[in-house]
């Protein structure tokens, strides 16, 4: 048993590596290709944003990206609105020619919480208008399931708050999450270290997205490769079918032939 | 005339969008347009000529989660 021949297919594609990474926070572009590669990921997030039109000296993120190598899967971060995340998806296909999305829709500034309401509302148009949708949301089993009916290629629910790094912390729901949706459940957002990927894909999820994660440790490089490692020992580890828990000691020596 | 790019008015004379960007030197192929709210698609820019009061967004991929 391998983790080669195990892919993750998301709306008929299929993936080698269940580790997604974003492209935000690093120190450097430099920094940022190191970790991208080290993560071993090939689904990469990116922001829609303005260009600075009256300081053109910032270099460009598509500079530093292989977008042969890579598939970028544009976010509506920082969208409060179904209108504002529909438009922004419809810039991202223009200026990527995917059609696969990230689609997050926020409720407050504070918890980063989705806007579960306008989620919905936003995946409805999404998916009539051809794209690939692939919601970040809130770890309830419920709303996953609108999603899924609405027609998303994925349901994304969050670990613990994005940036916060405090981990899987209801291994019940997304374990509930996963019983009740059919498309692959990614564990979008809340990963600090390695153990915490690791937890996720032991539940048996089919991949896991992070960012900050990787980008704001102390080296986010070595992190990256921790994080593949985490990512592909969970899998590994819940293909293989884990002992159960019991309370007492089982020997694992044999009691027969003991000296007298 | 006076277009509104990316938020700020900017005084213009007339010219199409892809002459807009390359006074902004902007590259093209890196970017996507939303032209009054609608998407300007890539094929248009040549064609598309601007107009008093239009509103733009000119946009790119950063870095994100």
């Amino acid at each position: 048993m391998s983790t080669t021949n195990d892919k993750l297919i998301i709306a008929g594609r299929e993936f080698s590596s269940r580790l997604m990474v974003g492209t935000g926070k690093y120190a450097s572009n430099e920094q940022m290709v190191a970790a991208l590669e080290a993560s071993g990921a090939e689904i990469i997030t990116v922001a829609v944003r303005r260009v600075n039109i009256t300081d053109r000296s910032k270099e460009s993120l598509l500079d530093f990206i292989d977008t042969k190598k890579y598939t970028l899967l544009p976010n509506t971060a920082g969208c409060y609105t179904a209108d504002d995340a529909v438009r922004t998806c419809r810039l991202a296909r223009e200026a990527g020619m995917s059609d696969m999305v990230k689609l997050e829709v926020l409720g407050n500034e504070k918890t980063l919480y989705p806007d579960n309401e306008e989620l919905l509302k936003a995946a409805k148009i999404l998916v009539k208008d051809g794209f690939t949708v692939l919601p970040y949301t809130s770890d309830d089993p419920i709303v996953c399931k609108k999603l899924e009916d609405i027609g998303c290629a994925a349901v994304m629910p969050l670990g613990a708050p994005i940036g916060s790094g405090l981990g899987i912390r209801n291994p019940y729901t997304i374990r509930i999450i996963m019983e009740t949706v059919k498309v692959p459940v990614i564990v979008d957002a809340g990963v600090g270290t390695a153990s915490d990927a690791a937890i996720a894909m032991e539940l048996g999820v089919d991949g896991v997205l992070m960012n900050t994660g990787i980008a704001g440790a102390q080296n986010p490089i070595a992190m990256a490769e921790a994080m593949n490692l985490a990512v592909r020992a969970g899998r590994l580890a819940y293909r293989a079918g884990r002992i159960p828990k019991k309370l007492y000691a089982t020997a694992s020596s044999p009691i027969e032939g003991m000296i007298e | 005339m006076e277009i509104i790019v990316n938020g700020e008015a900017r005084a213009a004379t007339p010219m199409s969008m892809l002459e807009l960007l390359r006074s902004l030197d902007i590259d093209p192929r890196r970017v996507a347009i939303e032209l009054n709210h609608d998407i300007l698609p890539k094929g248009e820019y040549e064609s598309t000529i601007l107009n008093d009061g239009d509103r733009i967004e000119i946009v790119h991929f950063v870095g994100g989660g």
